[in-house]
């Protein structure tokens, strides 16, 4: 894989490491309001300091145990939104592509263009919005607007395959249809299939720190980091750190996953090489 | 009549034809939301101190006590008389006006984070394409994989404390004037820019292989001509060929953007909506964004069968 790649895929690790052992690596707990001088002016009160290097949040909690807390919900939902959509993409559309007819015309004559006619992040707006912000809620909202690009791209791929000899040779010898979808047919989707979801990764990531930040997202005091962008905006002018360091994490962790994306995409289809 | 015209607006009329039923399903949708309330929407809407005589007298007010086949049909027929409801808030207040008050602010806000995102794309991706493989298209990638992954809510913020709260260039926030509208236009746009950056440059090396540029070159036309008279033109197909598409990520990143500028526009009042539970509003605001993100696909459409002939009517 190319250099982007390798360097999108430590960074990362390091988050999965971070969300997995965030207990043991945050210096306080990310929910506990820390005691401080009320005397002092916000701007030296919050400021980093040794025992606080990324500082505190405008209710005295540690930014540095919320960011490494935050990095369990991005990667929560990032992995559970692309796992559901990308299986329910991947069986739309292989029984799309490879049954065809009125099937395929309600799928990707009609459904596919029905989701893709709101503007993704705009249907999971509406539906957090009704259905009441949740985590549940978050996910479920962010896997119905996932699965169309896995299906269309699942079903593309079946359209492809299902004409090779070794497809009609399997249904010569007798296989039912669902062998020939899973043993056969399928396994020539996979490929695309990893780099669009580490595309999603990023997307997901995204879409979840897009919601918390309007606040659609994780219900306070659970900390996210869209969340905390949108609380920093109140004291940018006196404490900018709330702002850099969960902006950080969310720009570092968006670009890794694409860096990733691309990177696949490259070592597993060279002609793509740009 | 250009000979071939009524072909192309046979087409045309085809895939308007193709965006009903698809209409249909996004009015259906919309109109299901408020029955995905989980509990009762005007009792949330009102609050715990109504009284549940207020409740039912609302409830009655807006039909919400019909059935659901009989709700259903007078929103279509609210809709095609061109009215959205009431806010459930302030109940005199009809849904589309408020919506139609808006709407322009938004509008603005995502042609000029478009005009952003072209004039950042447009320079940067011939000269990386121009020069490929050099310092400089390394550097438009480094750029581009930034600006990717540089969401929104995080640069805004960003804009504002450097460029508003430190050098004091601009405005914080609000709508009173044409510098107000500088830095949530470069927020919204940034993204767009680094994906057409992107598709500018690859489409740029491609056309470079052509045959008609080594025919330009060779009459003696100077490099810059070739490029920004003859590749730009055939380079930029593609280009519009999306967006569409990224105009519904404008109008999306707009809710956001508006967030965080206060911008008047659609996307502020559908999180004020979304806020205070006026689901009609909410509604009405989300219902707008699709149709205008769905016209601006066959606009998109109309646009490039008129930039390029070699598009077959099917």
């Amino acid at each position: 894989m190319n250099r982007l790649g390798i360097i999108g895929l430590i960074i990362i690790t390091v988050f999965f490491l971070v969300a997995l052992a965030a207990p043991m690596l945050a210096p306080y707990d990310p929910r506990t309001q820390l005691p401080t001088d009320n005397n002092l002016p916000t701007s030296t009160r919050l400021q980093p300091t040794r025992s606080n290097p990324f500082g505190l949040d405008d209710l005295g909690r540690d930014v540095l145990s919320r960011v490494i807390y935050g990095a369990r919900i991005s990667m929560r939902v990032g992995v559970t939104v692309v796992s559901i959509s990308a299986f329910i993409g991947l069986v739309i559309g292989a029984i799309s592509g490879f049954y065809g007819g009125w099937i395929d015309r309600f799928f990707a004559g009609f459904l596919f263009n029905v989701f893709m006619s709101f503007p993704s992040l705009l249907l999971a707006i509406a539906m957090v919005a009704f259905l009441g912000p949740s985590l549940g809620n978050l996910i479920l909202a962010l896997s119905v607007i996932g699965w169309v690009g896995y299906a269309r791209l699942v079903r593309g791929q079946v359209l492809k395959v299902r004409e090779f000899d070794f497809v009609t040779a399997a249904r010569a010898l007798g296989a039912a249809d669902l062998r020939l979808i899973v043993r056969h047919i399928l396994p020539n989707a996979i490929q695309p299939l990893i780099v669009q979801a580490s595309l999603g990764m990023a997307g997901a990531v995204l879409s979840e720190a897009s919601l918390s930040f309007l606040g659609l997202g994780v219900p306070p005091p659970t900390p996210s980091w869209g969340a905390m962008l949108n609380d920093a905006r109140s004291y940018l002018s006196v404490a900018p750190h709330l702002l850099l360091f969960p902006g950080l994490a969310v720009m570092l962790t968006v670009m890794a996953f694409n860096f990733v994306g691309d990177g696949l995409r490259e070592w597993l289809d060279p002609k793509q090489k740009r | 009549m250009i000979p071939g015209m009524r072909n192309v607006l046979a087409a045309l009329a085809k895939r308007a034809a193709l965006a009903l039923p698809v209409v249909w399903a996004v009015v259906t949708l919309v109109f299901l939301l408020i029955h995905i309330v989980p509990g009762d929407p005007i009792r949330n809407a009102l609050g715990d101190n109504a009284t549940s005589a207020q409740v039912d007298e609302l409830k009655r007010q807006l039909g919400f006590d019909r059935p659901l086949h009989q709700q259903y049909a007078n929103y279509w027929r609210g809709l095609l008389r061109g009215d959205l409801g009431a806010s459930l808030i302030n109940p005199s207040e009809r849904v589309l006006d408020r919506i139609l008050s808006r709407y322009p602010a938004t509008l603005e806000l995502a042609f000029a984070g478009l005009f952003v995102a072209l004039l950042i794309a447009v320079p940067l991706g011939v000269t990386a394409g121009r020069n490929k493989g050099s310092l400089i298209d390394n550097a438009a990638s480094v750029v581009a994989l930034l600006g990717i992954s540089l969401p929104g809510f995080v640069l805004g913020p960003l804009l504002i404390y450097v460029f508003a709260l430190k050098f004091n260039l601009f405005p914080v926030s609000g709508r009173y004037g044409p510098e107000y509208l500088i830095l949530p236009a470069v927020t919204l746009g940034a993204a767009l820019s680094a994906v057409l950056t992107r598709m500018i440059r690859s489409s740029v090396i491609e056309e470079l292989g052509e045959d008609y540029v080594r025919t330009a070159r060779a009459k003696g036309l100077g490099e810059n001509a070739v490029i920004y008279k003859h590749v730009l033109k055939n380079g930029l197909i593609p280009v519009v060929t999306v967006l569409g598409l990224q105009f519904g990520v404008l109008l999306a990143g707009a809710i956001i953007t508006e967030t965080i500028f206060s911008w008047p526009g659609l996307g502020r009042l559908t999180v004020d909506a979304i806020n205070a539970r006026d689901y009609p509003m909410v509604q009405g605001c989300i219902l707008m964004i699709a149709l205008t993100y769905i016209f601006a696909n066959l606009a998109t459409d109309f646009a490039y069968r008129l930039l390029d002939p070699r598009i077959k009517v099917e």
